[in-house]
């Protein structure tokens, strides 16, 4: 191929501000970020760095104050099916019942009804809740709620997933084996991924890339490569020389934030 | 292959919650419901035998003039056999009114929760027009109407609009935001909306609405059946006070009670049917 392959998502110089009580406030300043199809990518920094408000422009949900937010060279103007986001909170719609509200993207598309049965049926044995299918999200536990939020988008053939802190509110016994999940889901679809956290062993343990963003205006400060073979071992030495290093670069800002 | 292990335990508030609850919990919430009317009965038979009041009959006095109000036999005379006259006129105007207010209201709500524009031209006046007591608008609505039963039905049908009109205002405007962002990211936006997420989101609110409208009918209706209505318990609660009979007067009021009460289990009942979702819409 003598040409280098669109990125599916690419982000320049996207800036954005919002007005809050009168003042001015740079949630994100000239963002330069290229995701190729397929890459799982992780976005870390302090709260307010603005990773949601990146996370929401790519998604459609904001536009950008300048620059230009484009997919597959196109620019990103509403949200769309093939932009999928996983919200921190769930966000699932809790008066239908996990099987509906796995149906909620295929219907609305107008796919055949025996067809969404079909996807409906192979995405709730993709997350194993299967004995939940009839259950209302409030019957659900957390983890259960977001494996429904992540079967959601991708029984809607979403191309890209943004995951906003998605198991920032589980346990840690749950957060690490949805962890493991995804990246199965992962590796075995061209899914392409960015992914939202505060903790910087998850960042490390799912990404192609981890990208670092520093606060006050909000920034990409770095964009690291992660090289370790998968799957991943947090105890190993490799791991942990990387876990120094990203905590280094995430930590350095904080005295210019102060000042 | 599924890729996650496929849990096993039940997470809290699932079928155990749904389960009927076993008969001794049943029999004891009954029990305990039935102390406080069971003390007042036992108080009201005290103070009357004990003649600290001769203003009022007996239980047993009330309830022999009960059976005779509905079956007739006892006294025979001209209220004997009609409490089911009485009674059907009053669901009449309770049930077409609240139907009429059901029909203005709910669209009403639908539209100014969800059209700015319809929200900064109709919001201000019903504010406005909310404080005014149902029970203001009698002599109005007498004049406007005509004494009789037209007026009653006016009056129902204000007492069940605001509550229904404010309640669906108020769910169609709490709708979580994300929820809509969730929608369009699915693939359902602007009027698909409309049914997909707004209604459903706003059922609970509505049906509060709904409960509270049939509610304050009922309470209406013997304001409104007090002047120039022949027939209705209202009517009879008022004949019961000027014939000085006040057997009666109690009679009327039980049987308000009860059809209330059974209307609004009713109402509660369908709830809980549509609301089997929402945890914390249980009547
Ligand atoms: N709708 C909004 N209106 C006004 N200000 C906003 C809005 N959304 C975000 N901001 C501001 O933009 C900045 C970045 O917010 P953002 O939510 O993107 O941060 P974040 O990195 O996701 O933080 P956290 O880790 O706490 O979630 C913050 O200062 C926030 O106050
Ligand atoms: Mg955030």
């Amino acid at each position: 191929m003598a040409e280098p392959t669109l990125p599916i998502i690419d982000i320049r110089n996207v800036s954005k501000s919002f007005q809050l009580q009168g003042q001015k406030i740079d949630a994100l300043k000239d963002a330069n970020l290229s995701i190729r199809q397929g890459e799982f990518i992780t976005l870390i920094g302090a709260s307010g760095c603005g990773k949601s408000t990146l996370l929401r422009i790519i998604a459609g949900f904001e536009k950008p104050t300048s620059g230009e937010a484009l997919m597959w060279g196109k620019p990103i103007t509403e949200p769309e099916p093939q932009r999928g986001m996983v919200f921190q909170d769930y966000a699932l719609f809790p008066w239908l019942s996990v099987r509906d509200n796995i149906a909620f993207g295929p219907t609305s598309r107008g796919v055949p009804k025996a067809q969404a049965r079909e996807i409906v049926e192979r995405f709730v044995e993709m997350v194993g809740l299967q004995r939940f299918a009839d259950a209302y999200p409030h019957q659900l536990s957390g983890g259960m709620r977001q494996r429904v939020a992540i079967a959601r988008v991708l029984a809607n053939e979403a191309e890209v997933v943004l995951m906003d802190e998605p198991f920032g509110a589980l346990d840690a016994m749950t957060r690490e084996r949805l962890q493991e999940e995804l990246l199965e889901i992962w590796a075995r679809t061209k899914l392409t991924v960015v992914f939202v956290t505060h903790a910087i062993e998850e960042a490390i343990f799912l990404a192609d890339r981890v990208v670092v963003m520093t606060p006050g205006p909000g920034r990409i400060e770095s964009d690291n490569p992660m090289l370790l073979s998968r799957p991943r071992d947090i105890a190993s030495p490799e791991f942990n020389a990387i876990r120094r290093e990203m905590s280094g670069k995430l930590h350095s800002h904080h005295g210019k934030k102060a000042a | 292959m599924a890729l996650a292990e496929t849990s096993t335990s039940l997470p809290a508030g699932g079928a155990a919650a749904t389960a009927p609850s076993p008969w001794p919990e049943r029999l004891k919430s009954l029990g305990l419901a039935l102390v406080v009317p069971g003390l007042l009965l036992v108080f009201w038979h005290i103070a009357t035998t004990r003649r600290w009041t001769r203003l009022i009959p007996t239980p047993y006095e009330t309830a022999e003039y009960m059976v005779d109000f509905v079956a007739g036999g006892i006294y025979n005379d001209a209220f004997s056999a009609t409490a089911h006259i009485h009674l059907l006129a009053s669901m009449s105007r309770v049930f077409g009114g609240f139907g009429l207010a059901v029909l203005a209201a709910l669209p009403l709500g639908l539209l100014i929760g969800r059209i700015p524009l319809a929200r900064q031209t109709l919001d201000p006046f019903f504010q406005l027009m909310r404080p005014i007591p149902v029970t203001a608008w009698l002599p109005l609505s007498m004049i406007l109407f005509g004494l009789g039963p037209r007026s009653a039905f006016a009056l129902v049908f204000l007492g069940a609009f605001f509550p229904i009109l404010l309640n669906t205002i108020f769910g169609v405007k709490n709708v979580d935001p994300k929820l809509f962002e969730a929608a369009s990211m699915l693939g359902c936006k602007g009027n698909a909306q409309f049914f997909r997420v707004v209604l459903p989101a706003a059922l609970p609110s509505i049906f509060t609405g709904l409960r509270l409208g049939l509610g304050l009918a009922w309470f209406v209706i013997v304001v409104g059946e007090m002047t120039g209505v022949p027939q209705g318990l209202g009517a009879v609660i008022m004949d019961g006070r000027t014939l000085s009979r006040t057997e009666l007067v109690i009679c009327g009021m039980i049987i308000i009670g009860i059809a209330g009460f059974i209307s609004d289990r009713i109402v509660v009942a369908i709830g809980n049917r549509l609301l089997r979702w929402s945890p914390n819409h249980h009547g």
